[in-house]
């Protein structure tokens, strides 16, 4: 075959496409283009990095596991590695491209300064383990932005190396373990409310303990009547997602407290979503003991395709001595101190002890701590008013035309929540949000929470004006009426993009990890 | 403010159309006492991007950088030189700012990556499989540990002295908590690794043998010997490998025989970054596939019988399986694995070769120049590009010292391993391709001066 698409389908000239246009030689389109796999382009002959030669150099002391010959792995020239990789970045959607209303997943702007900021060499260029007089500036971002986290939720201490959200879960419900070992009070339940993310009674599990779900009352909340009832001397703690997942602000937060409290459990709060309240209202103020901040979703360090994300944990008083190895302290003469395993037996003796190598996400840090001074307190409190603002307003322009089963309750918090109840027979939130990549849009979180049907989770971040807005809520009406009205065309797109619905039945009965030349 | 687009006559025109009278209105949920009705106090307000960026610069310069002095420090984290493409390519807006590829349609561009990621580590590592990343390489060494518990239902770890104090440290807490028993040691200061003791610790109840591959000291334990003994017991072989670079001239631990091989791919396209964002590297048999913890991309069709990419096998994840999944996990490393991915096509396998032999030859230099200092021994007989050496006095000070003669000269044991008073004098050394003769010479002369 001729053709230089060389990675197994048939390019077909003359064929017409369902949109009507014809198909090309090479399978492009235009600006749209195709890319064939690395392993197909490469070899291990070729390089892109000039070394001077290595022939001769003596490899005796490397021993008998030395091999033999060098690793199977393709390499490229630059020009060619430049253009693989612009190419496959192009069949990506991003938030530099248009509006990414992922509900929970606060996709918002990620400002260039930033990554600027995180590029600096005493950042980006110093070894963790570096004796600590080296990295005095280093260890003062981490110091700053703890300060900054504790200040905005009102809490007494922060634990910064977790390294996701879910890892600052694990890290929470450590601390309430070790605290209730220190007690010597062991207790096994944890509750979760069904309305949770996924991560929740996973962590919970993964931390030993057994998970109860507790069951939301019909406005969207935690039943707080059931939740109440259920503690008792087996109980350790709650999990609460606080706005929660159907966008709603957990009302009873600190009735709830006060209960678990006076229960003897503790109280985790998820802190997904700390973006539609940052500025405006503290956790500690409301009884939490543990609660994660995703520095990737409130203070706005770059997603980058599924991670690295960065996930603190802001902890109460009575959890603070708990928290991991290592962290930072100032000292009375304003250098920065570390606390490792070496001084945790006299300065931090209840150290639940390390999560990780090292210090956490650094690079995250630099990001958000330049993303907080940007905003400062007065701009971080605009965020929250923002986000919510514009959530509201999608969910005014939308509620005529899409079911909002918590609609009618009154004012949402950051993110705005639908169901698939009216679309016509046979349609589902699956074909809307494929509709909506035709339209140029990212879809909105589907089918979550599961407490709603066919729930489909908009949260459309403050850094989108309204004039975006408009344009997005014409779209999601316009593929409102035609779920309703039953266009066959929905169900089978997106028509546009670069590939149509993949297989993932599939994908996932006859799994293929890794290429394997055929 | 610059980063929100909203003027004050948008936000009053939609308020009218949501029918509020102001913002505060809309947060009429949160009890009044919870509600601050004003900026927190105390903290400062919006700054410019120059005064940002000028504060932040300040706290940079408050730092020595390893490209700025002589630099020896390893144990974990390697500075290789990474090639400008890799910066530029990363920060392309379709990379940085996309969402975890859920919607496959419109994110072919990262899950294309992700496959051609997990091929190149099941490659350098020899395993069927490897999966989209983890954290780092400590998180991935525990999750392994889990995993082999899982496959084998024993309760019982054996770890090698030579694996990095952090990571066992960090299986130490998470053991506490799963109930799993942890059989570890601390490493002793001798020129080859604990393979045989190591071996004689393997029983019934072992779930899994963990090695680390060079070890701690830089020595190179013989994986094979280590897979037959555990393997013979019903155990699995984990290797860990914190310099992926090492492979560029090592055997892979899976042809050795390891059932899964994790490791931390910093080195690879990521930096330094005083310890993060890493890169979790895990790779395993086949027939393990659905105990994988993380994410996985596969390959399958769509349509129109195009190939294309999805993440699949999510029924072992937290947002199907809620608490009976195989891990909590809900993020990989995405961006780090696209540097990685992009620095290793850049190599390919000749430049990871080159690379990994010049690394080499700059610590066999080392060593040689530090084994003709007065007091100072080299420890090890093989390594890769680090090695143990042994000094007459407490390694930790001497380290500052070396730090107050602007040379970055080594990880010391005793940061390390605070409570072995036998490895007080140990001292790390790693040199890549990075260093240069003269650094060896600049750190030999600071070292006489120091131990002088």
């Amino acid at each position: 075959m001729n053709a230089i698409n060389p990675t197994g389908w048939r390019p077909s000239i003359g064929e017409n496409t369902p949109d009507g246009t014809s198909q090309t030689f090479t399978g492009n389109r235009a600006l749209q283009l195709e890319e064939a796999l690395l392993f197909e382009l490469g070899n291990a002959d070729r390089s892109g990095v000039d070394f001077p030669a290595t022939d001769d150099i003596d490899l005796s002391a490397l021993g008998p596991m030395a091999r033999a010959e060098r690793p199977d792995l393709p390499g490229l020239s630059e020009p060619e590695t430049v253009r693989h990789y612009t190419r496959l970045s192009r069949q990506n959607y991003a938030i530099d491209l248009g509006v990414f209303p992922l509900g929970s997943c606060t996709m918002k702007h990620n400002p260039r300064l930033d990554e600027k900021v995180a590029r600096m060499p005493g950042f980006a260029d110093v070894h963790p383990l570096q004796p600590v007089q080296t990295v005095q500036g280093a260890l003062g971002v981490i110091n700053e932005l703890a300060q900054w986290l504790i200040e905005l939720t009102g809490m007494h201490g922060v634990a910064m190396t977790p390294k996701a959200g879910a890892h600052g879960e694990l890290c929470g419900l450590l601390c309430i373990r070790a605290a209730l070992e220190a007690k010597g009070d062991p207790r096994d339940v944890i509750l979760v409310p069904e309305s949770a993310h996924g991560t929740n009674p996973a962590t919970a599990a993964f931390a030993g303990f057994k998970v109860e779900n507790i069951p939301a009352t019909p406005d969207g909340r935690v039943d707080t009547a059931a939740l109440t009832a259920r503690l008792g001397p087996d109980v350790a703690g709650v999990m609460i997602t606080n706005p929660n997942t159907c966008g709603l602000f957990e009302r009873d937060l600190k009735i709830i407290a006060d209960a678990v409290h006076a229960a003897g459990g503790y109280v985790y709060c998820d802190g997904a979503n700390f973006n539609a309240i940052v500025g405006r209202v503290r956790p500690g103020d409301l009884g939490v003991d543990a609660m994660h901040i995703n520095l990737h979703k409130t203070f706005s360090t770059p997603h980058g395709g599924g991670g690295p994300g960065s996930g603190p944990v802001v902890l109460s008083e009575a959890l603070s001595p708990f928290g991991p190895l290592p962290f930072t302290a100032r000292q009375v003469d304003g250098s920065i101190k570390l606390i490792e395993e070496e001084h945790a037996h006299e300065e931090h003796p209840q150290t639940f002890g390390r999560m990780c190598a090292f210090h956490g996400q650094m690079g995250m840090f630099t990001r958000a701590l330049a993303y907080i001074l940007s905003h400062g307190a007065d701009g971080l409190r605009q965020v929250s008013g923002d986000a919510v603002l514009n959530a509201n307003y999608v969910l005014r322009s939308l509620d005529d035309v899409l079911d909002a089963p918590f609609g009618s309750a009154g004012p949402c918090m950051h993110e705005a929540l639908f169901s698939d109840d009216g679309f016509a027979e046979g349609f589902s939130t699956n074909d809307l949000a494929k509709g909506l990549i035709d339209e140029g849009y990212h879809p909105m979180t589907v089918y979550f929470p599961l407490v709603v049907h066919g729930a489909m989770l908009v949260e459309p971040t403050e850094t989108e004006s309204r004039a975006g807005l408009d344009q997005f809520i014409g779209a999601m009406r316009s593929l409102a009426d035609r779920a309703r009205a039953g266009d066959e065309r929905l169900k089978s797109a997106p028509h546009l993009a670069p590939r149509r619905r993949l297989d993932e039945t599939l994908a996932a009965r006859k799994p293929k990890l890794v290429y394997k030349e055929s | 403010m610059r980063y929100l687009p909203l003027t004050d006559a948008d936000r009053s025109a939609m308020l009218s159309v949501i029918g509020a009278g102001s913002i505060d209105d809309l947060f009429a949920d949160v009890p009044a006492e919870a509600r601050l009705s004003a900026p927190i106090a105390g903290l400062p307000d919006h700054a410019s991007e120059m005064a940002v960026e000028r504060h932040m610069a300040r706290l940079s310069a408050n730092n020595t950088t390893a490209g700025s002095v002589p630099f020896f420090l390893g144990a974990g984290a390697y500075r290789h030189h990474v090639p400008a493409t890799v910066d530029h390519l990363i920060q392309r807006g379709e990379f940085l700012t996309a969402y975890t590829p859920y919607q496959p349609e419109i994110a072919q561009g990262t899950l294309q990556v992700l496959f051609e990621f997990q091929t190149q580590v099941a490659r350098l590592f020899g395993t069927d499989v490897a999966n989209a990343s983890l954290y780092d390489g400590s998180t991935a060494c525990w999750e392994a540990v889990a995993m082999a518990g899982r496959i084998t239902k024993r309760g019982k770890a054996v770890l090698s002295g030579g694996v990095h104090p952090h990571y066992v440290e960090t299986a130490r807490t998470m053991a506490k908590f799963t109930g799993d028993m942890l059989d570890t040691s601390a490493p002793i200061l001798s020129a080859t690794p604990d393979d045989d003791v190591l071996i004689a610790r393997i029983d019934a109840q072992t779930s899994c043998v963990v090695v680390q591959y060079p070890d701690i000291l830089g020595r190179i334990p013989d994986l094979a010997k280590i897979a037959a003994a555990a393997q013979a017991q019903g155990a699995l072989l984990i290797a860990v490998v914190t310099e992926p670079v090492a492979l560029g001239v090592l055997q892979s631990p899976g042809s050795l025989g390891a059932d899964i091989v994790v490791g931390e791919g910093q080195s690879l396209g990521v930096g330094l970054q005083f310890g993060g964002p890493y890169l979790g590297l895990f790779g395993c048999r086949e027939k393990y596939l659905r105990q994988i913890p993380g994410r996985l991309c596969g390959e399958t069709v769509d349509a129109d019988g195009k190939r294309g990419f999805v993440l699949t096998l999510s029924t072992r994840e937290q947002h199907i399986r809620r608490e009976k999944a195989t891990s909590n996990i809900c993020t990989n490393s995405g961006l780090c694995a696209l540097a990685f991915s992009i620095h290793m096509t850049l190599l390919g396998g000749s430049g990871l070769s080159d690379m990994a032999k010049l690394s080499h030859i700059a610590a066999r230099k080392a060593a040689a120049a530090l084994a003709e200092v007065p007091g100072v021994t080299v420890v090890n007989d093989h390594y890769f590009n680090e090695f143990a050496v042994n000094l007459p006095k407490e390694a930790r000070q001497v380290v500052r010292d070396l730090a107050d003669r602007r040379v970055l000269g080594g990880v010391s044991l005793g940061r390390l391993y605070p409570q072995e008073a036998s490895l007080a004098n140990g001292l790390v050394i790693a040199a890549t391709e990075c260093t240069t003769d003269e650094d060896i010479a600049a750190l030999v002369s600071a070292l006489k001066e120091v131990l002088a």
